[in-house]
């Protein structure tokens, strides 16, 4: 090495992790990962016959390609898939998920660390270890909130939500914003409590009061930590199963993508080719935030364990 | 603009810590006030208070003709400068600046007028559209000042504002603050540990030390009559030299003796300061500044000389200080502990914290530069004796001091 020696221990494991060796291996993981994804793709593109006859591979021997897998578990028959309605119903699911978790979590995260009063380390320290509870153990409890109320002593305090329609849409909602806040809020409280001090003083000193702190002064300085909290939150909406089949069941209604997949894979086994498409269509979404917001998830993963 | 007054304001940490104890201190209108003090004297919750950033423990805060105890920074019309700048990074230099306005809902043509004409005051014109992360340090300072000006409000709150500056630019924007409350002559509260920008700000300078006032005056009289050892060596640098003495009556007038050196105490000295005679016979503790030394060679007529053998010379070019020891044992006393504390962690008073010579007190003499003391030389140093400084072996008070008595 003719570098003067790195000393710090950030600096070594960086060293280390950008060595040749490291690269090495990085390559490797990244085509070990990618080659089913990739495989997964080029049979989706495959007719039928091809398909459920020869490997993915002979693609390139003999190359013939055709949309009207995509075109059938889309906009098909009912039995066929009909994923069009379901992609619709995730980002339903997903979006205001978003929109709830983000805004909660930032708005909680700035009471938390800018305000005082009285348990606040407490309810913290709450809200951390909430995220040791695993979501299994709240789906039952959740469910029969939902679907019974709450009496106390024979008394109703909550009547059962008997939702329909669209509505449906309100406890699948509910239950992810409840499940992704705990580790929503700690994100930010991280990002938000390195804000300087003074700055925060600096805003009362000039007339501000909480509102408008956090609005114009905070707010604007944690942009990337929300964007990576968004793009996190979204993703885990969108790639789940557990909470859709529970709070959203299978119905053409409500029910998102991965739950109308797991369907189709489980009654349509054998039909390789709409698997393959709708598997597709559901990576197609995760593929193009990661692709596009990449930068912000670098960010995220290192948010609160570096200054800046 | 208004006077602020500290009606004996306290505050108390949870946990039980007495950050500020007691104090009363009146800002009159339009004053330079300099609150100045070791780190952790508590003059930075003081001016956290009046800014209502911190809460008040007890007593009461006026500012104008009303208690503004339990009233947000926002109503109290002040404006602060804190010590890393705290501007807002993703605003401009021109929205920074019109933040605090807009807050207030003044009109826009207002807001400009104002802005423009701190941007101008402050040479910030250029950079209006500026983010504070393309400026430099000292102008990132000048906004941060332009953001108060720009208010103009009740006073002025300035929580070491120099202090993250290279020393070259902090004597520049020292001057040009002291011209800019020329200028404008809002009601200012500075708080600095820099004793030296405590002096050449301050109309009036209030020196604290754990929380409580030790005294308050303009500049020249703190150096000259400071009120207890603590502000005697605190003030001044090099910083004043302490030595336990000796004080015996001499006929009608009286003379001091430690190691093998007598100063003769002046008889204008016990005259107006009678409390000395009660000390006849008795040990205090005597200070010289070393500005009151010089080469006695230089000025034969200089008055009594003592001689002495220096170990150090520091030639700055405009005086020479000189650097000797005095075979006596250095002063043992709180106040003189907390003093050397606090010079081991700014290395500013190098002396004081030198372990020079054992058993010995360390003093510095600034004397004229063109005198010939060599380090290893002797040399014959003339003492200003009108200018000694008497302080009480226990209480460490200034002996005779109008406050003591």
């Amino acid at each position: 090495m003719t570098h003067a020696p790195m000393t710090s221990p950030v600096a070594r494991v960086r060293r280390r992790l950008s060595g040749r060796t490291a690269s090495a291996a990085a390559i490797v993981i990244a085509v070990v990962w990618t080659v089913p994804t990739a495989g997964l793709l080029v049979s989706s593109l495959r007719p039928e016959e091809q398909i459920k006859t020869t490997g993915w591979w002979s693609f390139f021997t003999d190359p013939t390609m055709t949309l009207r897998n995509y075109d059938e578990v889309l906009f098909g028959r009912p039995s066929s898939g009909q994923l069009a309605s379901y992609f619709v119903n995730s980002f339903v699911i997903a979006v205001p998920t978003m929109v709830f978790v983000v805004t909660l979590a930032a708005l909680a995260a700035y009471a938390l660390a800018w305000t005082r009063f009285p348990g606040r380390d407490w309810l913290f320290v709450g809200i951390f270890a909430l995220q040791i509870v695993p979501l299994q153990m709240s789906l039952v409890p959740l469910l029969r909130l939902f679907s019974e109320g709450v009496a106390i002593g024979g008394v109703e305090v909550m009547p059962p939500w008997d939702l329909q329609g669209a509505f449906q849409f309100t406890t699948v909602w509910l239950a992810h914003t409840v499940f992704g806040l705990p580790l929503g809020i700690f994100l930010m409280h991280n990002f938000v409590a390195q804000l300087p001090h003074s700055l925060v003083e600096a805003a009362r000193a000039d007339g501000a009061g909480h509102g408008v702190i956090f609005r114009r002064v905070v707010l604007p300085l944690i942009v990337p930590a929300l964007v990576s909290l968004a793009i996190f939150q979204f993703l885990w909406v969108w790639n789940d199963l557990l909470v859709a089949l529970i709070f959203a069941g299978g119905n053409v209604e409500v029910a998102p993508l991965t739950v109308r997949l797991a369907e189709m894979a489980g009654t349509r086994g054998d039909e390789w080719q709409r698997l393959t498409a709708g598997a597709f269509v559901s990576m197609i979404v995760p593929l193009i935030v990661f692709f596009s917001l990449q930068r912000y998830f670098v960010r995220g993963l290192l948010a609160g364990s570096m200054k800046g | 603009m208004a006077k602020i007054v500290l009606d004996g304001v306290d505050k108390v940490y949870s946990g039980g810590v007495k950050a500020v104890d007691d104090l009363n201190l009146e800002i009159t209108d339009g004053e330079f006030m300099v609150l100045v003090g070791p780190s952790g004297c508590g003059k930075s919750t003081a001016l956290r208070m009046i800014a209502g950033l911190e809460e008040i423990t007890d007593g009461e805060l006026f500012i104008g003709d009303q208690v503004v105890n339990d009233r947000p920074p926002k109503d109290r019309d002040i404006a602060m400068v804190f010590q890393n700048y705290a501007l807002y990074p993703h605003m401009s230099v021109e929205q920074n600046l019109a933040f605090g306005l807009k807050l207030r809902k003044i009109s826009k043509s207002e807001i400009k007028r104002r802005v423009d004409e701190a941007a101008a005051m402050l040479g910030l014109a250029p950079y209006l559209k500026r983010k504070p992360a393309a400026l430099s340090g000292g102008q990132r300072q000048r906004v941060a000042m332009g953001r108060a000006i720009v208010r103009e409000p009740q006073a002025f709150l300035m929580d070491e504002p120099l202090s993250n500056l290279d020393a070259k630019l902090r004597v520049q924007m020292r001057a040009s603050l002291n011209q800019l409350h020329e200028r404008l002559g809002v009601t200012t509260v500075y708080v600095t540990h820099d004793q030296v920008e405590a002096m050449t700000l301050g109309d009036r300078v209030a020196v604290l030390r754990d929380g409580r006032l030790q005294q308050v005056d303009t500049p020249k009289n703190l150096f000259d009559n400071p009120v207890n050892l603590f502000v005697a060596g605190f003030i001044g640098s090099p910083a004043m030299n302490f030595v336990g003495a000796e004080m015996q009556q001499d006929g009608d007038a009286a003379v001091l003796k430690f190691a093998d050196h007598t100063l003769p105490v002046p008889h204008a000295t016990l005259s107006e300061r009678p409390r000395l005679r009660d000390y006849f016979g008795r040990q205090i503790i005597l200070g010289i500044r070393p500005s009151d030394f010089d080469d006695a060679s230089l000025f034969p007529n200089g008055g009594t000389a003592m001689e002495v053998t220096a170990d150090i010379t520091e030639e700055l070019g405009t005086e020479i200080n000189v650097i000797f020891g005095i075979d006596a044992p250095p002063v043992q006393h709180e106040e003189a502990a907390a003093l050397a504390a606090d010079a081991a962690g700014d290395g500013e008073l190098e002396a004081a914290a030198m372990p020079l010579s054992g058993n010995k007190s360390v003093f510095t003499a600034r004397v004229n530069p063109r005198s010939n003391v060599r380090p290893g030389g002797t040399l014959e140093l003339a003492v200003d004796t009108t200018q000694l400084h008497y302080f009480d072996k226990e209480s460490g008070l200034a002996i005779g001091h109008p406050a003591n008595r």
